[in-house]
C-alpha cells in the first residue's frame, strides 16, 4: 500500500514562532526557506521564512504527517492558498508579546478559515515571556468565540507543542464524531 | 499580567472593545505625546476619566451639561468650596436641586467628551492596572461603552485597515449571544440599522452590501463598527457545515478516517 501523507499547516504573523514550533517536534531538520533579513524595519531578528517551513513526523510505514509553516510576512501571502490545500487542520500562532500583530493574526485566521472549513486551534505563543498578554485577554482582542480552542504555548518546549498538536487532533476527531463529514 | 502596548499598533477603540467585552476593572493609562490620561473602568463601564491634571469640579460639570445655571453654581461653589465632588453631590440631592440620575447624566456627558478626545490619540504607550478604583472624592459613573465604540469605529476610514479587519466579503454575519447585550440600547445610524436588518448566517456581506446599496468601503465601515461593539461576529456563509473533502484524507470511510487520526494521536503522544 502506498504511504499516505496528511498535512497540518502552521500559520500566523511575522515572528510568531511558527518555525520554532515545527522545529520542536519534527523528526527531520526543518527544511526551511529562511532568508537573512535585510530590511531595517523587520530587523527584530536575523532570518525569516520566505516560502515555507517543512517538518515531518512519521507514524508508520504507511502514514506520515507533514507540518507546513507559512511565511509570516504579508508579501509572501500568495503561498498561503497553495499551502492550505488539502490540509487536515491548521494552527494559528500568536506572538503574545506583540499586541500590534493581533489584528493581522485575526485577518490571517479569517483568510485560512475561508480557504478551507477544517478545524483549527489558536496558540498564544511565547507565554514564557514577561511581556506576554494573558490568554483570556488575547481571546477578547482577537474576538474569538469561547468555542474556539485557544491555548497557551511555548514553541521552544516540546511538551507544549505536543499539547497543541494533540488538541488540534482531538478537535478533528470531535468534528468527525459530530457526523458532519 | 501584561496589558500594554502602543496606540500606534493597538488603537484606543480596540482597547475599549477589549475592556468592554472582558468586563475589566482597573485603570487604563495612556502616555500621549504631551499628556497622560487615565480612565478607570468598573466591570467594563467607565467610572472616571482624566487627561493631565484633574481640575474638574462637579458643579462646573453640571453647568456645562445645563443641569444647573451659572448663578446657582457661583452660590454653591462659594458654600462648598472645601467639599469633595461626592459631598457636593449628596448635598445637591438632599436639598432637592437635582436627583441622582441627573447628576450621573451630567458626569456622563463630561466623560464622553474626554473619551472623544482620546479617540484622536493615535500614538502613546498604554498600560492597564487591574483593580484600580475611582479616587475617593469623585463620583464613580457607570458609562456604557457600546455607543462610544460604535461612534469611534465610524471614524475609521482607512481602507487598508478595514481590509485587514474584514478580509473577505464572502463571509456572513451572525448576532453574538452575549449575555446582557441588547441591540436596542445601542445608538445605530440608519445605515447601520439597514445592515443589521439583513444580518443572517445565510447572507454574505457582499449580498448585504448589494441589498443596502453600499459600496465596498461603506459596508466594511458599517460591519467593522458592529464587530467592534461586539454586536455581530463573522462566520462562514450558511453556517456551512464543516465537510471533510476527499482530498484531506484518502479514505472516505468514517471509521477509517477516525482510525487514521487516532494513529496520529498515538504517535504524537509518544514523541
Ligand atoms: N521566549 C520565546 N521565544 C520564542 C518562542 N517561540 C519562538 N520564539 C522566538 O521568536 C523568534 C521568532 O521565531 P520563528 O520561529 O522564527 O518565527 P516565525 O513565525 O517562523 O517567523 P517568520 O517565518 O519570519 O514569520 C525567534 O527568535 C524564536 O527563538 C517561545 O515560545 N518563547
Ligand atoms: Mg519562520
Amino acid at each position: 500500500m502506498q504511504t499516505q501523507t496528511v498535512k497540518i499547516v502552521v500559520t500566523g504573523p511575522f515572528n510568531a514562532g511558527k518555525t520554532e514550533l515545527i522545529r520542536s517536534v519534527s523528526e527531520i531538520d526543518v527544511v526551511s526557506t529562511e532568508k537573512k533579513i535585510t530590511s531595517e524595519a523587520e530587523k527584530i531578528k536575523n532570518s525569516t521564512t520566505v516560502a515555507m517551513d517543512f517538518g515531518r513526523i512519521t507514524v508508520d510505514d504507511d502514514l506520515v504527517l507533514f507540518l507546513f509553516g507559512t511565511p509570516g510576512q504579508k508579501r509572501f501571502d500568495f503561498m498561503w492558498e497553495i499551502l492550505s490545500e488539502g490540509m487536515l487542520g491548521f494552527i494559528v500562532m500568536i506572538d503574545s508579546t506583540r499586541p500590534e500583530t493581533f489584528r493581522e493574526a485575526r485577518s490571517i485566521l479569517e483568510t485560512f478559515r475561508a480557504y478551507a472549513p477544517t478545524p483549527y486551534i489558536v496558540a498564544a505563543n511565547k507565554q514564557d515571556c514577561q511581556d506576554a498578554w494573558e490568554v483570556e485577554d488575547i481571546r477578547v482582542a482577537l474576538r474569538l468565540d469561547p468555542s474556539i480552542k485557544l491555548l497557551p504555548c511555548i514553541a521552544k518546549k516540546k511538551s507544549s507543542v505536543k499539547t497543541i498538536l494533540l488538541e488540534l487532533l482531538y478537535g478533528i476527531l470531535e468534528e468527525m464524531d459530530s457526523g458532519k463529514s | 499580567m501584561a496589558l500594554k502596548g502602543n496606540l500606534r499598533e493597538f488603537s484606543f477603540i480596540q482597547l475599549l472593545n477589549l475592556i468592554n467585552l472582558a468586563k475589566k476593572t482597573g485603570a487604563l493609562y495612556v502616555e500621549g505625546p504631551s499628556e497622560i490620561s487615565k480612565v478607570i473602568f468598573r466591570e467594563g463601564k467607565i467610572a472616571y476619566a482624566v487627561i493631565g491634571q484633574d481640575t474638574s469640579n462637579l458643579l462646573q460639570i453640571l453647568v456645562n451639561a445645563s443641569l444647573i445655571n451659572p448663578t446657582q453654581e457661583a452660590l454653591l461653589q462659594e458654600r462648598y468650596k472645601n467639599s469633595s465632588d461626592k459631598e457636593k453631590g449628596i448635598y445637591l440631592i438632599n436639598s432637592g436641586y437635582l436627583n441622582q440620575e441627573q447628576i450621573f447624566s451630567g458626569i456622563e456627558v463630561y466623560l464622553t467628551e474626554i473619551i472623544r478626545q482620546l479617540f484622536t490619540w493615535s500614538e502613546g504607550f498604554f498600560r492597564f492596572e487591574t483593580g484600580e478604583l475611582t479616587p475617593d472624592e469623585k463620583i464613580p459613573a457607570r458609562l456604557n461603552l457600546e455607543n462610544l465604540i460604535i461612534e469611534g469605529a465610524r471614524k475609521l476610514h482607512e481602507m487598508e485597515e478595514l481590509r485587514e479587519e474584514i478580509p473577505s466579503l464572502e463571509m456572513a454575519l451572525k448576532f453574538t449571544d452575549r449575555p446582557g447585550m441588547n441591540i436596542r440600547n445601542v445608538n445605530l445610524s440608519v445605515e447601520e440599522w439597514r445592515v443589521v436588518s439583513y444580518v443572517n448566517p445565510k447572507n454574505t456581506i457582499q449580498q448585504i452590501a448589494r441589498a443596502t446599496k453600499l459600496n465596498d468601503l461603506e459596508i466594511r465601515k458599517v460591519v467593522y463598527a458592529l464587530l467592534q461593539a461586539g454586536l455581530v461576529e463573522l462566520i462562514r456563509p450558511g453556517g456551512a457545515p464543516i465537510a471533510l473533502s476527499g482530498r484531506r484524507l484518502a479514505t472516505k470511510d468514517p471509521a477509517e478516517q477516525k482510525s487514521l487520526v487516532n494513529r496520529l494521536i498515538d504517535r504524537i503522544r509518544s514523541i
